[in-house]
């Protein structure tokens, strides 16, 4: 009897055993994935509505917001131009990258490739705490000394494009440093040995063979960067100025989508026009950042590694 | 299998979303039936009370409600700032029981200004601040806003120092910009300059760049950073306000929809009472409601 029991007793702890850890976990992996689809698809949908309503509801012409390059929300007539805004954005992406790209690639270079041991053990790190430093810290520094730099250097009020592209360069050298130092890294070794086999010298190494090799890799790391620089708004709302018009030079005020977004936000009433193009603002910025997506697919499906 | 294993992370989902939003309304309802039962029950004020809306007024209703807490412990108010407009929306949402806003309900747009009932608790007194190395001290009307126009852009034109002018503006929605613009520059349009949101930024622009001109709540005028005008020989000051002869002044509001009941009318009953009036307004730089011998429509229209 008590063998019988015992024996029940146990297939059913087994059966429990075998079961159900697994179905938990099927459950609990496939319910992470499906919150994150779930909330992609809904952070689309809702902000493709907000921004839209602009158009639908409050009639402001979409070329008009794509080509004026007036923004006067609070005129008798009010003009909604978001030129000054994308140019903004684009022109200190663009820069950021400019800035940050050739450091970063430089630095990861020199972390996998020259000096594996130092780089692993200093330059990772700081690169690290690069990382871990708040944005609103950035541009706080940025305002303290970077702005007044510029003003008393270069010339100009210190606001502007130059010192956004600077503070955000600097905020996207970690993306791009640790991005291509784990391209650089993943290159298999025979790559290296077979070119100096062939009596190439490091550089030429690095040079002829490792950079081509990993080249989808480290655009992706730029694009990244790139991104990341598109989306930031706290640090770049600080230094840049955010003046309404286009900027004639580096040093004059400008505003992106993001600082134009974040400086009105509270002020405005939910269902205002002024509220519904900032939505629209969101909206350009959502478009590009799958943009950029769609780069990064198409950079990794080249990778030749 | 896997059909059931969707199905299964889609309930999964709804059920977290409908958690979240019942847990949310839930609170709501408990507060609101705190705040009757207790009301009727005795003196001592309790439950619950959500306050949201002007960054500018945070520091004063904040400083407010830890007082009332301390003599109220049973009542438990938060104070949240997220911009005038966040605090009227939600206000007339429903979403918070009162909410503090620097400009009337009629002046913006998409909110209701009927349904909801205004309570002016203080003024603040604005002025223009300027960078102490451009020599002027006092500006006529007509100066500050060919100034800000652009239409001076030499410190030297308006009697000061040789030194260009540089424009430091707040956002188009903000309402001290609208202040400004309304009582300081008669409606006039700014020209583009600097644009910064936070009243500490401002000032600290302000103070490091020369030229600089901008404006600002009397109460960021705490030290010699940055140079306070007067307006017309008028000095921005808060008797002057009072007085009715400084233009540049707005009322705070705080918004209830419908006439305030329970905790909401206890506590904004404390906020019009001589002890906040007297105390907690004019430490925090703003004028008490109570004092002002001139008052304002909606309108701008002075009485």
């Amino acid at each position: 009897m008590t063998n019988q029991s015992e024996a029940v007793k146990e297939r059913l702890v087994k059966k429990k055993n075998k079961r159900s850890p697994e179905f938990r976990g099927k459950v609990i992996i496939l319910g992470s994935a499906g919150v994150i689809i779930i909330a992609a698809i809904a952070i689309t949908l809702f902000l493709t509505s907000k921004g839209l309503q602009t158009f639908i509801a409050n009639g402001v012409s979409p070329i008009e917001f794509l080509t004026s390059t007036n923004w006067r929300p609070t005129d008798e007539n009010p003009v909604y131009g978001a030129v000054p805004f994308i140019f903004g954005s684009f022109a200190v992406t663009l820069l950021a990258a400019l800035f940050a790209a050739p450091l970063g690639i430089g630095s990861a270079i020199f972390m996998t490739e020259i000096a594996r041991k130092w780089g692993q053990k200093f330059l990772q790190p700081v690169i690290e705490i690069l990382v871990g430093i708040p944005s609103v810290v950035y541009g706080f520094i940025g305002l303290t000394v970077i702005v007044p730099f510029i003003r008393d250097h270069i010339g100009g009020l210190g606001f502007g494009l130059l010192a956004g592209t600077i503070v955000v360069g600097i905020m996207i050298l970690p993306t791009v440093t640790s991005i291509a130092a784990d391209a650089m890294r993943s290159l298999p070794q025979n790559l290296r040995d077979a070119s100096y086999a062939i009596g190439a010298t490091r550089w030429q190494t690095i040079y002829r063979v490792l950079i081509p090799a990993a080249l989808p890799s480290l655009l992706t790391a730029i694009v990244l960067g790139m991104a990341r620089a598109f989306g930031e708004a706290l640090a770049v709302q600080m230094v840049i100025g955010n003046a309404r018009n286009l900027p004639d030079s580096l040093v004059e005020p400008a505003a992106t989508l993001t600082t134009i977004i974040t400086l009105n936000m509270g002020h405005t009433t939910f269902g205002s026009v002024e509220n519904n193009v900032l939505w629209s603002l969101g909206l350009i910025l959502l478009v590009m950042s799958y943009i950029f997506i769609v780069i990064i697919r198409f950079l990794s499906a080249r990778r030749k590694v | 299998m896997k059909f059931k294993g969707l199905m299964l992370m889609l309930v999964m989902s709804f059920v977290l979303v409908f958690a979240a939003a019942c847990g949310n309304n839930n609170g709501g309802n408990n507060a609101g039936n705190n705040e009757g039962t207790d009301e009727n029950a005795g003196g001592e004020a309790s439950g619950q009370l959500v306050i949201s809306g002007s960054s500018a007024m945070q520091p004063l209703v904040a400083a407010a409600a830890e007082q009332f807490m301390e003599e109220n412990p049973n009542a438990d108010i938060q104070v949240q700032a997220g911009g005038s407009g966040t605090g009227l929306s939600q206000v007339s949402e429903g979403a918070v029981e009162i909410g503090n806003s620097d400009v009337f309900a009629e002046e913006k747009e998409g909110i209701p200004a009927d349904e909801l009932v205004d309570h002016k608790v203080a003024v603040v007194g604005m002025t223009a601040a300027v960078h102490p190395e451009v020599g002027v001290e006092d500006l006529s009307k007509e100066d500050l806003i060919k100034i800000f126009t652009g239409e001076v852009t030499n410190w030297k034109e308006v009697g000061g120092a040789d030194q260009e002018i540089t424009l430091v503006n707040r956002p188009d929605s903000s309402g001290t910009r609208a202040t400004f613009v309304k009582f300081g520059l008669d409606g006039a349009t700014p020209a583009e300059g600097i644009t910064e949101d936070s009243s500490n930024t401002v000032k600290k622009i302000i103070s490091e760049t020369p030229g600089a001109i901008g404006y600002l709540a009397f109460s960021y005028f705490t030290d010699d950073s940055v140079t306070k005008l007067s307006i017309d020989g008028v000095e921005a000051s808060d008797e002057n306000v009072q007085k009715g002869e400084f233009p540049i002044w707005a009322y705070e509001h705080s918004y209830t929809k419908g006439e305030p009941e329970g905790l909401a009318k206890t506590f904004l009953d404390y906020l019009m009472s001589d002890e906040v009036q007297n105390n907690i307004v004019p430490e925090q730089g703003y004028i008490a409601a109570s004092k002002m011998e001139v008052e304002r429509d909606a309108e701008g229209n002075q009485k």
